[in-house]
């Protein structure tokens, strides 16, 4: 008894407890998005016609790269948390390196993405887009709110991987004791699902 | 060999026995980490030091809402300008409501008395996340020092109203994204307190504490915590999606460029009716801890106001439509979230039926803690019915934008959330500070405010339905004599706040020793000495039996 009481005191650890609280934060970024993809909904019934006219703006290729590079970066980060627990340290700490390439990656194809807009005159408030249709302007108004609260939401996970890789390497995350890495493997895979949804309702539904 | 192996562990016992006691003798006013005086306080992650703290900051905002709503009551005693222009009085509702929801009444019960007693209530020695609990402590100072701050910055105070409609909000020059983002960190504060709130619930009960053996303060925050984690990011995204307009003109609700000012509506009260409920759930908590204790009698109907927490805080996310009636909607949608509306009503009705149950055949003694409970069912009581006049489409064109809401939403607030905060003070002082107040002042107090909060308030009733239009400057002068009357109940209201305050601060220092269990109640808070120990119990309590089983 007293042995439990003053490991309680030295360490508090419920793994069970941390992952509970990290779905439930996933749920709160879920409906942070959701609140955008409901402006989506209403204004693609309302302008449905002018929507797709806009999405045929977006380069699908661009779009269809950037979703294989996230998939494989999710693979990497949970094949990363299957080497930690079977102890490879070295083959997780550099999964977890492709993981942050990828999402590097992703960032800089998004940023040529976003460059070739701009080039063309195509950002909120341009001249442009003040000519164009309501329709057209609330499209890109979107995009650009959508993807760049997303790449915001990349970047974190960048972070966050790069702290962990930190603490493997430090040994303070370890075969033991991995549910640091487990946790930021499920941010980085909802990083990746919302993609998933980005990526069809702006660049493939026409 | 053996036996001196034996021997070695032993004393291995002992050492780590005395080290424990050692550890447990202090309470957790008292400084035992590494840091001393005020930094002992502000880098505590123990939830009762937290509690406190959110508690002191609160009390004074309130003090600096309470002052501004003074100064509003000054101006309308008479219609024209009385002090201030129209544009600060315009800033005075703003600040008013920014401080009062968001810094108040949002974390008002459940930052400062949820931490504090829920770790105690369900037997656990803390939060499931201590650390990310000072963290979320440090975002609500941090977003209230933005929300002052803006009201000091060049461009001037905000002057959207709390609600910060669109279009408005988007083309007004005040500092609107300074209050945005002090909203917005507000919210992700209080979403950590909630996310931290239902694992703790989740995972650190008791043994043989079950979900319908916990007391009903838990239940009440446990729902809390659900619509805090549920609806608070909607409105984060919409303040965000503000923010962005202000920016780079984006045009989510600006018509000329296409968007729909309503569509902002919808996403605001998707959010702030279910934060309605964030206020309300956790007094109705506090409510039902109360009156068993005084009563000395087994709470009536424990799964029904156990569900009813459930209940409100399901269907509080369907009833949001019922702020804009008259903003222009569908004739199904109007009549669907009025019946919606009508539909909440009951699982609060479940609720009061229940108290006055459980008072039938009690034997009553009539403390503060009491005396507040009361005042809570009865202000509660006309505010809610008033609601249902809000709640039915007809009656509420009448009313809508009148200052029978302002009436209406400020007896379901303050007289409810308000009172039950008072309360929940009041019942809990003792285990707080181990020190007892002074009945008979708190007495009076609370009598004093209860006939100034009536004072002020109900005239605005009256007025609202002869077209009192709430939010003015102005007024024509057959609503002056109602004004004033509100005035004066304004004044009475703060002398009773200033009795309440100026006994409570005196006591928690001066007060006379208090025991352990004051009010002989059962739940498991009055179990353990008066303050409690640094982690609270010895040794985790085995529950056996429900809660409130008086003897």
């Amino acid at each position: 008894m007293e042995h439990q009481a003053k490991a309680h005191l030295l360490e508090h650890r419920d793994d069970e407890a941390s992952k509970l609280g990290m779905w439930l934060f996933i749920f709160t970024e879920i409906l942070l998005f959701g609140g955008l993809f409901l402006v989506y909904a209403v204004y693609r019934a309302m302008y449905h016609t002018q929507f797709h006219e806009a999405s045929l703006e977006l380069n699908v290729i661009f779009g269809a790269v950037n979703t294989i590079v996230l998939l494989v970066s999710s693979m990497a980060v949970a094949m990363a948390l299957t080497a930690l627990q079977e102890n490879k340290v070295k083959l997780s700490r550099q999964l977890i390196w492709l993981t942050i390439l990828c999402a590097f990656i992703f960032l800089v194809n998004k940023y040529f993405e976003w460059g070739g807009k701009f080039e063309h005159d195509i950002y909120p408030g341009s001249e442009l887009l003040k000519k164009l249709e309501h329709g057209h302007i609330l499209y890109f108004g979107l995009y650009f709110a959508m993807t760049g609260l997303h790449a915001l939401h990349v970047t974190v996970g960048m972070i966050i991987l790069i702290v962990v890789e930190r603490r493997i390497k430090a040994g303070k995350v370890h075969a033991g004791k991995f549910v640091f890495l487990e946790n930021a493997a499920l941010y980085w895979h909802l990083v990746d699902l919302i993609w998933i949804f980005l990526f069809p309702l702006l660049y493939l539904i026409t | 060999m053996e036996i001196f192996a034996q021997e070695k562990i032993n004393k291995f016992i002992g050492k780590m026995r005395a080290e424990v006691q050692e550890f447990y003798r202090g309470t957790y006013l008292e400084n035992t980490g590494r840091y001393k005086g005020i930094w002992a306080w502000l880098t505590s992650t123990d939830h009762k030091r937290i509690g406190l703290m959110y508690l002191y900051a609160i009390a004074a905002f309130f003090i600096v809402g309470v002052i501004i709503g003074l100064l509003m009551r000054i101006e309308l005693i008479s219609p024209g300008k009385t002090i201030v222009e129209p544009q600060t009085y315009n800033g005075f509702f703003t600040v008013h409501g920014i401080i009062m929801i968001f810094m108040v009444v949002i974390p008002g019960l459940s930052a400062t008395f949820g931490n504090f007693c829920l770790p105690i209530m369900i037997g656990a020695r803390d939060v499931a996340f201590p650390r990310l609990n000072l963290f979320s402590f440090y975002l609500f100072l941090f977003g209230s020092f933005l929300a002052i701050l803006s009201q000091f910055l060049r461009h001037g105070p905000p002057d959207t109203g709390w609600t910060f409609y669109a279009p408005y909000s988007t083309t007004t020059g005040t500092n609107v994204i300074m209050a945005t983002t002090a909203a917005f960190i507000l919210g992700f504060s209080s979403i950590l307190t909630g996310l931290n709130f239902i694992v703790t619930v989740h995972r650190m009960r008791a043994p043989g504490m079950t979900f319908f053996r916990m007391p009903l303060f838990p239940w009440a925050l446990y729902a809390t915590a659900w619509i805090q984690l549920l609806a608070t990011p909607v409105v984060g995204i919409t303040l965000l999606m503000i923010i962005a307009e202000r920016l780079f003109n984006i045009g989510f609700f600006n018509p000329e460029l296409g968007g729909d000012p309503v569509l902002y509506q919808h996403l605001f009260w998707i959010y702030s009716h279910p934060a309605v409920y964030i206020m309300i759930l956790p007094a109705m908590g506090v409510i039902t801890e109360i009156i068993p204790t005084f009563c000395q009698r087994k709470v009536y109907g424990y799964k029904a106001i156990a569900l009813s927490s459930v209940a409100i805080a399901a269907v509080g996310y369907l009833v949001w439509g019922h702020h804009m009636y008259t903003s222009g909607m569908s004739g199904k949608s109007l009549w669907l979230f009025s019946f919606l509306t009508f539909v909440v009503a009951v699982p609060s009705a479940i609720k009061v039926f229940n108290w006055l149950a459980t008072m039938y055949k009690g034997s009553i003694d009539m403390k503060p803690p009491f005396l507040f409970a009361l005042f809570f069912i009865f202000l509660f009581t006309i505010g809610g019915l008033t609601g249902l006049v809000l709640g039915a489409l007809a009656t509420n064109i009448q009313v809508h934008d009148t200052s029978f809401v302002v009436a209406h939403f400020h007896y379901i607030i303050f007289g409810g959330m308000g009172f039950a905060a008072f309360a929940a003070v009041h019942y809990w002082f003792p285990k707080m500070y181990g020190r007892m107040y002074n009945i008979k002042q708190a007495t009076i107090a609370s009598i004093i405010m209860f006939i100034g909060f009536n004072l002020l308030y109900f005239p605005q009733f009256i007025i609202g339905i002869e077209g009192m239009p709430r939010r003015y400057y102005d007024y024509f002068p057959e609503f002056q004599p109602a004004q004033v009357i509100s005035t004066i109940g304004g004044f009475v209201l703060t002398a009773g706040l200033i009795l309440m305050f100026y006994n409570l601060i005196r006591s928690a220092r001066k007060g006379e020793k208090a025991p352990a269990n004051p009010w002989n109640g059962t739940t498991l808070e009055w179990q353990i000495p008066s303050p409690p120990p640094l982690e609270n119990f010895e040794e985790i309590p085995h529950i056996e039996e429900k809660p409130y089983s008086f003897k």
